[in-house]
C-alpha cells in the first residue's frame, strides 16, 4: 500500500469510568473509498466516530488524517480541517429551532460562505439531491417524518461538499424500502463529491451497498477487515456469524438466564 | 475523636467540591464572555433571547410588582399606624421597590421563566447530540448558544426592572390614595423627594447582576446535562434553584457594598 490513508487510527483506547469502550482500535480508511464499521449495539462504533471528531479526546492512540497527527494540529488548522467533513448523527441532531433551509445551510452559512438570501436556494437544490421538494425547506424538523428527517440530515452533512463524511447508522429505524433510499443517495453524494466515508451500520444488505471495505469491532477492538462484498462468507467467524445473525458462534451475548 | 476527624474530613471535601465547582463555572462564564469580545457574534440568537426575556416577561413581572407594591403599602401602614408613621409610607413603599423588591422579585419570576427554559433547551440539544452537531458544522457551542445568552440575559433585566419599579411604585401609590387616604399629589411629591439617583442606579446593577446568574445558570446546567429526559428534567430544576439562591446570595452582597457606611 503506497497512498497515505485518509483516515489512520492507531492503539485509539477510551474508557468512560470503569468501562473500556475502545481498546486499541487500528484502522486504515482509503481515500476516495466508503468503508463500513460493523459492530454489535454498544461495541463503540459510535465512540471511534467520536473521537475522530474531536467530539470526545481519546485516553490514548493517534489519529491521523491525511498524514497529520490530529492531535499536533493547532486549533485553527484542527478548525480548518474539519470544515472539510461533514458527520450524519444516529439520530438526526436537526436542530429544532431552526427551519430545515437553515438547518441544511448552517455550515455554509457558519463559515459565511453565503448570504441568508443565497443559503435559501443553496437548501432547495441540496434537498433535491435527497429527493425532497423545495417547499420542505420551509417546515421544521419536528414536522418530518423519520425517513424525511434523515434525508434533511443527509442533506446538512453534504451541503457543505465535504471531502470526508461519516454516517452513524443511516437507515435504522427506517423501512427496507426507505433503507434502500437512502443508501442509494449516501453512495450518489459519496461518488458525486469524490469524498471519503465511514459509515456505521448493523445492517448487512445495507454494509454491501454503500461499502467497498468493512471492517468490524467487538470488544473495543477491530477483529477483521476486508472487502465489503463478501460479508455473509468472508471465512470469519465472529464476521459470518454477526452477517447471517445467528445465535450460535464466537460472539455470546451477556444474558443473565 | 476519630468521628470528628471524619465529620472534618466531610465538610473539608464538601467545600472543596463546591469551590471546584464553583471555579468550573467561572471558567465557563469567562469562556462564554470571551466570545463577546471576538467577532463573529451571533446577533440573531442574542436578539431572539433579548426578545424572549425582556419582552414576553413583561406581564409576569409587572403583576408581581404592582401586587408587592400594593400589599406594601397595605401592611405597612396598619404597622405604622401604630406609631402614628403613616406619613413614612411613600418614602418606604418607593425605598423598598427600588432598592430591593424590584430587582429580586423580577430576578425570581425571570429565574423561573427563563432559567428554566434555558436549561431545557440547551439540555435537549446536548442529550440529543445537538451540540456535537455544531461543532461538526464548525461552529463553536460557547459561541453560539451561551454567549448570546449571556449578553441577552444581562441587557434584559434592566429594563424590566424599570418597569417593575414604576408599577410597584404605582401599586403603593392606588391603595394609598384610593383606601387610606393619602392626598395624591403629596404622595407623589414625599415619593420624589425621598428618591434619589443612587436608590435606582443599585437596583438596575443588581438586575444586570441576576440576569447574568440567570443565564450563567441556565447554560451551565442544560450544558452539563446528560441521560434522557430525565437529566434534562434535573438540568431544569436545579437551574432555578441555583439560580433563585445566588440572586439571594448576591443581592446581600450587592446591598453590603453599594450602601456601606
Ligand atoms: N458520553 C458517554 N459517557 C459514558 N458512556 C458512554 C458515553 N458515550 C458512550 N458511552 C458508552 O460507550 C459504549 C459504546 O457506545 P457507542 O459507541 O455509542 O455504541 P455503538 O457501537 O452502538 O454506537 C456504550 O456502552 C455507552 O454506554
Ligand atoms: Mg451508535
Amino acid at each position: 500500500m503506497s497512498e497515505t490513508p485518509k483516515i489512520r487510527l492507531r492503539g485509539l483506547r477510551k474508557a468512560f469510568g470503569e468501562k473500556q469502550v475502545l481498546d486499541g482500535v487500528d484502522l486504515d480508511v482509503r481515500p476516495r473509498h466508503s468503508m463500513v464499521l460493523l459492530g454489535g449495539s454498544g461495541s463503540g462504533k459510535s465512540v471511534t466516530v467520536k473521537c475522530i471528531l474531536g467530539l470526545i479526546p481519546p485516553d490514548e492512540g493517534v489519529i491521523e488524517i491525511d498524514g497529520q497527527d490530529v492531535a499536533k494540529l493547532s486549533r485553527r488548522e484542527r478548525a480548518a480541517l474539519f470544515d472539510r467533513t461533514g458527520m450524519l448523527f444516529q439520530n438526526g441532531a436537526l436542530f429544532d429551532s431552526l427551519p430545515v433551509w437553515e438547518n441544511v445551510c448552517f455550515k455554509l452559512l457558519a463559515q459565511r460562505r453565503l448570504t441568508r438570501r443565497a443559503a435559501r436556494d443553496r437548501a432547495a437544490e441540496v434537498l433535491a439531491q435527497v429527493g425532497l421538494a423545495a417547499s420542505v425547506g420551509d417546515l421544521w424538523p419536528a414536522e418530518l417524518s423519520g425517513g424525511m428527517q434523515k434525508r434533511v440530515a443527509l442533506a446538512r452533512a453534504i451541503a457543505a461538499q465535504p471531502d470526508i463524511i461519516f454516517f452513524d447508522e443511516p437507515t435504522t429505524g427506517l423501512d427496507p424500502i426507505m433503507g434502500a433510499v437512502i443508501d442509494g443517495l449516501i453512495v450518489d453524494c459519496v461518488e458525486r463529491l469524490g469524498a471519503t466515508a465511514l459509515s456505521i451500520t448493523h445492517d448487512m444488505a445495507s454494509a454491501r451497498r454503500i461499502g467497498d471495505d468493512a471492517a468490524m469491532i467487538h470488544k473495543g477492538r477491530i477483529v477483521w477487515t476486508g472487502s465489503a462484498e463478501t460479508l455473509g462468507h468472508t471465512g470469519h467467524p465472529m464476521v459470518d456469524q454477526f452477517a447471517n445473525g445467528s445465535r450460535e458462534g464466537p460472539i455470546q451475548m451477556e444474558l443473565r438466564r | 475523636m476519630s468521628r470528628a476527624l471524619d465529620l472534618l474530613a466531610l465538610v473539608g471535601r464538601a467545600a472543596f467540591a463546591a469551590l471546584g465547582g464553583a471555579g468550573r463555572i467561572a471558567i465557563f462564564a469567562l469562556v462564554g464572555l470571551s466570545h463577546l469580545v471576538r467577532p463573529p457574534f451571533h446577533a440573531r440568537q442574542f436578539w431572539r433571547h433579548f426578545v424572549e426575556i425582556a419582552y414576553f416577561s413583561l406581564p409576569v413581572v409587572a403583576l408581581t410588582a404592582l401586587f408587592t407594591g400594593m400589599v406594601l403599602a397595605l401592611q405597612s401602614h396598619t404597622g405604622f399606624s401604630r406609631f402614628g408613621a403613616e406619613t413614612a409610607l411613600p418614602s418606604l413603599v418607593v425605598l423598598s421597590i427600588t432598592r430591593e423588591l424590584g430587582p429580586v422579585l423580577a430576578g425570581l419570576m425571570v429565574a423561573g421563566r427563563i432559567g428554566a427554559s434555558m436549561a431545557a433547551e440547551i439540555g435537549t440539544m446536548r442529550v440529543t447530540d445537538q451540540i456535537d452537531a455544531l461543532t461538526t458544522l464548525s461552529t463553536d457551542p460557547m459561541r453560539y448558544l451561551v454567549a448570546p445568552r449571556l449578553l441577552a440575559g444581562t441587557l434584559a433585566l434592566p429594563p424590566l426592572v424599570v418597569v417593575a419599579d414604576i408599577l410597584g411604585v404605582f401599586g403603593g401609590f392606588l391603595i394609598a390614595t384610593l383606601q387610606l387616604g393619602f392626598v395624591p399629589q403629596s404622595y407623589l411629591d414625599a415619593t420624589w423627594d425621598v428618591l434619589e439617583a443612587m436608590d435606582v442606579i443599585s437596583g438596575l446593577v443588581k438586575a444586570a447582576v441576576f440576569g447574568f446568574l440567570i443565564a450563567l445558570m441556565g447554560c451551565w446546567c442544560g450544558y452539563h446535562s446528560r441521560g434522557g429526559a430525565q437529566g434534562v428534567g434535573q438540568a431544569t430544576t436545579r437551574a432555578v434553584v441555583a439560580a433563585s439562591i445566588l440572586i439571594l446570595a448576591f443581592d446581600y452582597v450587592l446591598t453590603a457594598a453599594f450602601f456601606k457606611q
